[in-house]
């Protein structure tokens, strides 16, 4: 069986007397190592899909099985890079780190280990400058470099990352997006990660799944990216193989299915 | 408009270093002050002269024969010694009126203590459930506005002691305002917060600590101000009742023995108090919760 497992997940949403079916039999297999990017129109129920996946919301039909267990509640062998960094305000970024590395390690590591591991995740992200800052103090870019860094220090099986970097300008997006790269490559980590942007989901994954309208979205094609590793935004470019699937993604979303804005 | 066409042909007229080299030569008349105390002017002078002013107008106002209340002169007169000495003991019921209000304020730091530590522990579990806020709000709502005083009979019928019933009676007034908001800042905490939370799988203890007090200070601190200036409120007016050294039992004692211009000290005295009070817990919150509000 696949390292994570979803199989035949169903959400449905209910408020009230009120049902929304947000997700139908969705179905897929990640193996360890790989990066996913998921991809679909506003409002069909990518971070719900995330949300399964990390625990954060239980599933009402079919099962999740990450490394053979069933996923039940959320845990730090799921950890979420969330769309607004979600970095704790009063908090500086070492601590913010070190907040998830005490819970995460404690017993496991000793004190000095886990200060090590603190800065060497700060390090992974080149944010190890601005530990003692606090949120407040540094650019968006910068609270999204800590999110991940507090995500990876988890040593997650999956990191699981929510337009992580949505809110940001295109420059500061490219550097990140060249740093996550950069960390898969080095700690090969499994990475799940929404995207609204088509040029990243091509850039960063291996696979990238596509998904239709809601209401009750599901998986419409998962698109295999066959380009070389390590990448490079500029050669990738003019890629015969980077252009076709960036092709293919287009016209998935917009000839396949184009976005209608739903009538409530 | 013409001051438009006054001002152009002037600057045009004088050479710039001209100007420039005018004005050091010309001696300055001006105090000139550093910032902090151009700050403190700022602060200090319009209130003194507000005070001065309100003082004069009282004098003048009071100063016909037979009036009723005394006049700022007859109280520094007859009472000067009350704002001199704060410290001085006379006797056990002879003491300055500092040592009165320590004694006042010891009360409100149990009371208020008390209501602090409990109205924080009752709002974040009222906060987290839906449930319980929709219950109780309401009956908080309602016991809320139920003046200071009125708990006493009830506290003196419980405790049979006043020293206890006066800590009581603080302690009731001031845990409203603090539950409330307390609450309603746990009900604010982002779900981000809480699913970075849920993600690391904190517990309870946990959670409270590192996420909910922090996330709600500013919420909390809120309710701490209101509860400290209440707390205040209902000791001076408690101990009025139940006797004491306290400075709200001196009160009582002056208006008994005809000392009108001690009550006008004690109630400057009990102003300025108040007054510490609230700035003392507002600098705590805004040093705590400097974070939380930054971003
Ligand atoms: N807790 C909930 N209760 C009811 N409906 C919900 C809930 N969470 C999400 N939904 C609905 O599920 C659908 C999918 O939401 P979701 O946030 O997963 O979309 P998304 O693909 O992440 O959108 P976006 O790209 O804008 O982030 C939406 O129609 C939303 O209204
Ligand atoms: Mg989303």
């Amino acid at each position: 069986m696949a390292y994570l497992n979803i199989s035949h997940v169903e959400k449905t949403f209910v408020t009230g007397a009120k049902r929304a079916e947000v997700l139908r039999d969705i179905q897929l297999d990640i193996e360890k190592g790989e990066f996913v990017s998921i991809i679909g129109h506003s409002g069909c129920g990518k971070s719900t899909l995330l949300n399964l996946i990390a625990g954060l919301t239980d599933v009402t039909k079919g099962g999740i099985k990450l490394d053979g267990y069933e996923v039940k509640a959320p845990g730090p062998d799921r950890a979420v890079v969330f769309q607004n960094h979600s970095l704790l305000p009063w908090l500086t970024v070492y601590d913010n780190v070190k907040l998830a590395v005490d819970k995460v390690f404690r017993g496991k590591k000793s004190k000095a280990e886990r200060h090590d591991w603190i800065l060497h995740n700060l390090d992974l992200v080149q944010m190890r400058h601005a530990a003692d800052k606090r949120p407040g103090e540094i650019s968006g870019g910068m609270r999204q470099r800590v999110g991940i860094a507090r995500a990876l220090a988890m040593e997650p099986k999956v990191l699981l990352l929510d337009e992580p970097f949505g809110a940001l300008d295109a420059l500061t997006r490219a550097h990140l997006q060249d740093a996550v790269m950069d960390i898969h490559a080095r700690l090969g980590n499994t990475m799940i990660m929404i995207t609204h942007d088509v040029d990243e989901a091509v850039l960063l994954a291996d696979r990238i799944v596509m998904m239709t309208n809601g209401p009750a979205a599901t998986i419409g094609d998962v698109l295999d990216v066959p380009l070389a590793r390590p990448r490079d935004r500029i050669a990738a470019a003019t890629d015969p193989a980077y252009l076709k699937a960036r092709q293919a993604v287009l016209r998935f979303l917009y000839e396949r299915h184009r976005f209608v804005e739903a009538a409530e | 408009m013409s001051v438009v066409t006054k001002l152009t042909p002037k600057t045009q007229g004088l050479a710039p270093v001209a100007t420039i080299s005018a004005l050091p030569s010309r001696p300055r008349k001006r105090l000139v002050l550093p910032g902090w105390a151009k700050g403190l002017a700022v602060n200090t002078v319009p209130p003194l002269m507000v005070m001065l002013v309100i003082l004069a107008i009282w004098e003048i106002a009071f100063s016909a024969p037979g009036s009723n209340l005394p006049t700022p002169s007859v109280v520094w007169m007859e009472s000067a010694d009350l704002i001199l000495e704060p410290f001085y003991v006379y006797g056990s019921q002879d003491i300055g009126l500092g040592w009165r209000v320590l004694t006042s304020l010891e009360r409100v730091a149990y009371g208020f203590g008390f209501a602090s530590i409990i109205g924080i522990l009752i709002g974040a579990v009222i906060g987290q459930s839906i449930w319980m806020m929709r219950g109780l709000d309401p009956i908080f709502q309602v016991l809320r506005t139920v003046p200071p005083l009125a708990w006493l009979p009830i506290s003196l019928a419980a405790f049979m002691d006043s020293r206890p019933s006066a800590i009581f009676v603080i302690f009731i007034t001031a845990i409203w305002p603090i539950i409330i908001n307390t609450a309603a800042g746990v009900r604010n905490i982002p779900a981000d917060y809480r699913n970075v939370a849920k993600v690391l799988r904190l517990n309870q203890i946990e959670f409270f600590f590192k996420i909910m007090v922090p996330a709600a200070a500013p919420y909390i601190f809120s309710g701490l101000r209101i509860g400290v200036g209440l707390s205040w409120l209902a000791i001076v007016a408690a101990e009025m009742l139940t006797g004491g050294v306290g400075i709200g039992f001196f009160i009582w004692d002056a208006w008994n023995s005809s000392r009108l211009t001690d009550i006008i000290v004690a109630l400057v005295y009990i102003g300025l108090v108040g007054l510490l009070l609230d700035k003392l817990v507002s600098f705590i919150g805004r040093v705590v919760t400097r974070g939380t509000s930054e971003a």
